[in-house]
């Protein structure tokens, strides 16, 4: 459990992949082209596709993305149960008022 | 020093052909014998004397393999462009052409990605206008 909340967090951790989920849910089902296309089309930041490909690996190792192929194209889209067991987690451990 | 052909690999020369002109609307415009296969050309109507597309046999064995790897990530072998993104995507889609990227906003154009049939994923943009 652990080790997967820190893969969760240290995906999160990122601007640039939190800016990948934020596409993602808004187009989901994208390809890495196509996630670089919007990602230097959104502020001209420029990603290249070495960092884009690194991005996306990490966020799938965390479980947050799904992954399906179109035709002979890989596409994600975004997995949001590992990001509720995370928050839960926090709400849980450090939220919760009646433990405190 | 011009550019006067470039190339994509398609699996079948004459379908790529028969896609090449009836779905996308290009022009045959050199088909000589070359072995087993045909040095073959298409041209846009709209710039006949222009810049010609070989429609290039993929029986080298680096093409598949370099094929399926961009293919997999969705990136274009080649891109043409077009006045207007939508009416060539409804144009296309009525003539049963899939679109495995429908056109959005990338910056200064408008983009959408289509498969050829042949292999290949074709990149059709408009310049937006400035």
């Amino acid at each position: 459990m652990d080790e997967k909340l820190n893969l969760v967090f240290k995906a999160l951790a990122h601007t640039e992949r939190r800016r990948i989920l934020t596409s993602l849910r808004l187009r989901p089902n994208q390809s890495l082209f196509e996630i670089c296309v919007s990602a230097t089309s959104g502020d001209g930041a420029g990603l290249t596709r070495q960092t884009v490909s690194q991005h996306l690996s990490t966020l799938e190792r965390a479980g947050l993305l799904e992954i399906a192929w179109v035709g002979r194209t890989k596409t994600h889209a975004v997995r949001l149960e590992p990001l509720r067991r995370a928050i839960d987690f926090l709400g849980d451990t450090y939220l919760d008022e009646e433990a405190s | 020093m011009r550019i006067h052909v470039t190339s994509v690999f398609v699996d079948d020369q004459a379908r790529a052909l028969e896609f090449y002109t009836a779905k996308l609307g290009f022009r045959m415009k050199r088909d000589i014998p070359v072995g087993d296969h045909r040095w073959l050309t298409v041209v846009s109507p709209e710039q006949p004397d222009g810049v010609e597309l070989l429609l290039e046999p993929d029986d080298h064995p680096a093409v598949g393999p370099y094929r399926d790897a961009i293919v997999a990530d969705g990136i274009p072998a080649v891109s043409f462009q077009v006045d207007d993104l939508k009416r060539e995507h409804d144009r296309l889609t009525g003539l049963g052409v899939r679109f495995t990227q429908e056109p959005m906003d990338a910056g200064p154009v408008r983009m959408a990605i289509l498969d050829d049939t042949c292999g290949n994923l074709v990149q059709l943009v408009e310049l937006k206008a400035a």
